[in-house]
């Protein structure tokens, strides 16, 4: 077969854009041959097992075109979707933890009968919704992107049936969220209304101010704040995080936020940057607010899985670091920050699905206590992952390399982001209270007196334990490569004019917000 | 002799072996963990061995002795490693030139390109001495913890092991971002060796340990960012992290140098510690357990005075010399001398004396470091060595008698040379080597730093001079305390005087105590070159510094 793909897809053409969605569409077609398949039998745990392994082989023939993509480096013309290597390197991160939600989910879901096979499928689903976020380059795509992904994951949250809590999760997010998605919608709409486009960088080209155009702004920055739980708009989170099952959590922590943030990044640096003034004192102010409350309250959390809620809202909020930076390095930084972080995050819930007893949901801190006599290497795995999300050199793997490169972004960008540098720092050292808290209590302290021995983990769950933490670690001695990559895959930029709105941008050739314009395949060396 | 070692390329991977080979101990005792050995660990034990509790053995449970073993094989890897680790090192003392300035064993190797990071090793005259320093007590910390460490043995000797890489690494460091990763590298083990195997408060004493440190040291990553930015290359915009590119190239502003300089010098005034700074000390020394004792006072603390000596002074003279800074850490330090002999005087726990005396003995280190003369510094490095071979034997010779009575406090000893002569006998030596008696080592060191900063600083000298005379009130009334008043307490008895081991472990101190004593000049030496290159460094850049104020910020 002779697919010649071109080198520049010409998206007003239906075939060839459709051709430039062929990763997302391998995705949705595997979603829906599968939802077919999950509806034909009747529930049962075999069945499960069977549709999740199937979701798992879609998920990597996803992978594989989405490589096939990113290798060879194609582009295309003004359209609604990119196709650029920020795309496919998003859809890496997104795919990698679809991969692991998925072997996550089907011992999560064996050991608290869940019999439901459709919840691999609203998996795929809500992935196919991701990628369309990390495609979109039209804020109808955006649109389409986080409702596709959104109410799939409204009904993963509540897909343990029996639980009251996983209910009440559930039924909360979904009233965020649809209140959530009414202000996106509110800001696409005033967007429109000034600049009478929704493509990204038209958009950007018409160099847009005024009051209507920046309340449109700000409400599609409250809109993508609900999606990556950024303070003030996190108040959800732990509830959710809480009720729902491990793989879902994770899932939510993770990839969920790559994909929200991998919208959120393109919408701000290719359509507003000649409001670069008028949001940035505002994100500034919520990535300090989202740092430090998000850590603070960590201190306070018994539930390990609150408290990884509060730190994945302070994770949130050093990501936003890299956003705030407003160039092309600070997108690279981003795409790094958000694959270590979701090694990290799945290895964390992968130990907590490990040591959670059938029907408790949850696991406390206190429970772990003394782990180390019983379980080692859980407790070693955990210890490195603990580390890891502190943003220790070595032995928290590539934790430190990804709080490095958002701080160089940083500190690197036109504008040198000096406050929100000093206060990740002083955060980091915050959140080492309750991240060394965890590590106390499993090697420093005794075993309470008469609790049983953790159940047994899948061997699913222990797969992705080992290969998150060996991830991890390996990445932290040799992160050139994938630093290469996530260089590589930042936003090629639209060569419109910015310089009546950012004086700043002109000053730096190459961490300016009007860096190169060409499209450099990967093979191609980084500088 | 060094013909041999030139056949054999040895100045071009010593560098790196050393930091390997303690890796490559951590991974035959995991190997051996993971393979089964914790079962084979636990028939070593003997049910005399396992009948005497150990200071960590209340934290384990029946279950953890008999799945982690009592003493097991994991020692005589970790002092097979060490030994291993020592000969090798050896080869550094006649291999290395005095004469030749700059850096020598030099190793250049990328590690991160796309951030501009390099793996480049090298050391000087100072670096030398530290090295040979770390791997000899690292031989004999490990022999101290023989008997002393019971439980969980594997991952004790693996984390000493880790521990060694991560010091040396500082000790080697050319390029700051590979000196952060070591400068954290170290503090996880010494974390989890004092809240594993410490005394009763060790969870208290490692968490405050841990947050000193790392709150230190994160202002020093802020620095360092800045700095590998200021000297990013103008053509690609890639940072560079190059020790010498950085002392050469970047010019900052006296404002930004002020904030840099107050950067590191939090990292490293918590590590040494300075007087404000120093109420971690007291408290992880105590609680943890011998061998992490004799690391934190041989190595650890000398790592925050050579970063003094290697980062903070040298890269930012215009701050370190700017006389109100100058003022306020000399007095600091002269506080520090005073301060730590003064309340050493009125300890109960001999183990918290000489934790408090290491406040006193660096504060000498940083008045020599700050008084800036070539003597002084000599001085300073001296102090640095003979601290960490004096302190470190009282800090071994205290877990000896631990071992037998478990108690730290004076008062429950009193007239015991009787019983243990051998034990009285080379404590009072060590004690007088601490002090400072000339024809120990003790001696040398701080006569150079008095001397040498005389010149420059004489009303602080003056002060500090008054802590030699408290020093000796302090260990002299704690060892008549110990050894040679009434024998009033029937427990001490039956104390056994030291065993074959122990004096093994006493035997080559007290012959370095002795040789620096009386012929410290192959060491003096030595670090002679390094000592000069410091002072003029600083006082170049110091007084060029002054001519290019205007220079600009960063950019």
């Amino acid at each position: 077969m002779t697919l010649a793909l071109p080198a520049v897809f010409d998206l007003s053409k239906p075939l060839q854009l459709t051709a430039a969605l062929t990763p997302d569409l391998v995705l949705m077609a595997g979603a829906m041959i599968l939802v077919v398949a999950a509806a034909w039998r009747p529930d049962s745990p075999r069945h499960q097992r069977a549709i999740g392994w199937a979701s798992i082989v879609v998920t990597l023939l996803t992978l594989i075109a989405v490589i096939y993509f990113l290798l060879h480096g194609f582009s295309a013309t003004l359209g609604p979707i990119a196709v650029d290597n920020f795309r496919w390197m998003v859809d890496v991160v997104i795919l990698l933890g679809t991969l692991l939600t998925l072997m996550l989910a089907i011992d999560d879901n064996d050991r608290e009968f869940i019999t439901a096979p459709e919840s691999h499928v609203l998996i795929l689903l809500a992935s196919s919704g991701m990628m369309l976020l990390a495609a979109a380059r039209d804020l109808m795509i955006v649109f389409l992107g986080i409702e596709l992904m959104s109410i799939s994951v409204y009904a993963l949250a509540g897909i343990n049936r029996r639980s009251i809590r996983s209910a009440e999760g559930a039924l909360k997010y979904f009233l965020l969220g649809a209140f959530s998605t009414a202000f996106l919608l509110y800001g696409i709409a005033l967007v429109y209304g000034a600049t009478g486009a929704t493509n990204l960088q038209t958009i950007g080209a018409s160099g847009a101010s005024g009051p209507l155009f920046y309340i449109g702004i700000a409400m599609l920055l409250i809109g993508f704040g609900f999606k990556v739980a950024t303070v003030p708009f996190h108040m959800w989170a732990p509830d959710v995080y809480d009720g729902s099952p491990s793989a879902v959590t994770a899932y939510m922590a993770a990839t969920v936020k790559t994909a929200a943030f991998a919208a959120f990044l393109r919408a701000w640096l290719e359509a507003f940057p000649s409001a670069f003034s008028a949001w940035h004192p505002a994100v500034v102010g919520i990535a300090i607010a989202t740092m430090v409350l998000g850590n603070a309250i960590g201190l306070w959390q018994q539930n390990i899985k609150r408290m990884l809620a509060y730190s994945s809202i302070g994770h949130a909020g050093y990501i936003l670091v890299a956003l705030a930076a407003g160039t092309t390095q600070g997108a690279s930084a981003m795409i790094f920050y958000l694959l270590i972080y979701t090694l990290a995050t799945f290895g964390c819930f992968a130990i907590v699905s490990a040591l959670t007893r059938p029907g408790a949901g949850t696991v406390l801190l206190d429970e772990l206590a003394g782990l180390w006599s019983v379980r080692p290497w859980t407790a070693f795995a955990m210890a490195v992952l603990m580390l890891a999300l502190l943003g220790f050199p070595i032995f928290g793997g590539a934790g430190f390399f990804a709080k490095w490169y958002v701080i160089q972004a940083a500190l690197q960008s036109p504008m040198p982001q000096t406050l929100l540098v000093v206060v990740l720092v002083v955060t980091t050292a915050v959140s080492a209270g309750y991240y060394l808290y965890v590590i106390r209590v499993m090697f420093m302290r005794r075993r309470v007196e008469g609790l049983p021995l953790p159940p047994h983990s899948g061997t699913l769950t222990q797969i992705v334990l080992v290969a998150t933490v060996a991830l991890l670690l390996v990445l932290g001695v040799v992160p050139d490569f994938v630093i290469r990559l996530t260089w590589a895959g930042r936003p090629q930029l639209a060569p419109y004019p910015v310089s009546t709105a950012r004086p700043e941008a002109t000053t730096g050739g190459r961490y300016s917000i009007s860096g190169p314009t060409t499209v450099a395949p990967i093979s191609q060396p980084v500088r | 002799m060094n013909g041999f070692l030139m056949s054999i390329a040895y100045d071009r991977w010593i560098l790196p072996a050393l930091l390997g080979i303690p890796l490559a101990g951590t991974v035959v005792i995991w190997l051996h963990a993971a393979l089964g050995g914790r079962t084979a660990g636990a028939a070593v034990a003997t049910p005399q061995e396992s009948a005497v509790p150990a200071a960590g053995a209340e934290l384990s449970t029946a279950v953890d002795e008999i799945a982690t073993g009592v003493a097991g094989p994991a020692r005589v890897i970790a002092l097979m490693t060490f030994l291993v680790e020592f000969v090798v090192s050896l080869g550094l003392w006649p291999m290395f030139d005095a004469g030749q300035p700059g850096w020598q064993f030099a190793v250049d190797a990328a590690w991160i390109p796309s951030w501009g990071v390099r793996f480049t090793i090298g050391i000087d005259g100072m670096a030398l001495m530290m090295i040979l320093l770390t791997t000899f007590i690292m031989v004999l910390a490990t022999l101290g913890s023989w008997t002393y460490i019971r439980t969980r043995t594997h991952s004790f000797y693996a984390l000493m092991l880790v521990l060694t890489t991560g010091m040396l690494g500082v000790f080697m460091s050319l390029d700051l971002f590979l000196f952060y990763v070591m400068w954290e590298v170290m503090l996880v083990p010494m974390y989890f060796i004092i809240g594993i195997w410490g005394g009763d408060r060790r969870l208290y004493a490692s968490l405050k340990f841990f947050i000193y440190t790392m709150v230190g040291s994160l202002l020093m990553l802020a620095a360092i960012v800045y700095l590998g930015l200021a000297a990013r290359s103008p053509a690609t915009g890639i940072p560079s992290f190059n020790y010498d590119y950085i002392l050469q190239n970047v010019v900052v502003s006296p404002t930004a140098a002020l904030w840099l300089f107050g950067a590191f010098f939090m990292a490293f005034a918590v590590k040494v510690p300075m007087f404000p700074f120093h109420t971690w000390l007291p408290d992880a020394h105590v609680e943890a357990p011998t061998a992490g004792s004799v690391v934190l006072a041989s190595i650890m603390l000398k790592l925050g005075t050579f970063g003094f000596l290697r980062l903070a002074v040298p890269l930012f003279p215009s701050a370190a010399l700017n006389e109100t800074v100058r003022s306020i850490i000399l007095g600091l330090a002269v506080i520090g001398i005073v301060y730590g002999a003064l309340v050493s005087m009125v300890q109960t726990d001999f183990k918290k004396l000489v934790a408090y005396s290491s406040v006193s003995h660096l504060g000498f280190v940083m008045l020599g470091i700050f008084a800036l003369t070539v003597q002084s510094v000599q001085g300073a490095l001296m102090v640095m060595i003979n601290h960490g071979i004096s302190t470190g034997a009282l800090f071994l010779l205290i877990g000896m008698i631990y071992e037998r009575r478990h108690s730290r406090l004076i008062e429950s000893y009193g007239g015991i040379a009787r019983v243990v002569p051998m034990f009285a006998a080379l404590l009072t030596l060590v004690s007088l080597s601490s002090i400072g008696l000339p024809g120990t080592n003790g001696f040398v060191g701080e006569f150079l730093v008095l001397i040498g900063a005389f010149r420059t600083v004489p009303i602080f000298t003056v002060i500090a001079t008054t802590a030699v005379i408290f020093a000796a009130a302090y260990l002299l009334w704690a060892i008549q305390r110990i050894l040679f008043n009434a024998f009033n307490n029937p427990e001490n008895e039956h104390l056994s005087d030291l065993n074959p081991r122990e004096l093994l472990i006493m035997a080559p101190l007290v012959a370095v105590i002795i040789w620096l004593g009386v012929y410290p000049a192959p060491v003096l030496r030595r670090m002679e070159g390094s000592a000069e290159r410091f002072v003029n460094v600083v006082q170049a850049r110091a007084s060029s510094r002054s001519r290019v104020v205007s220079a600009g910020d960063i950019r």
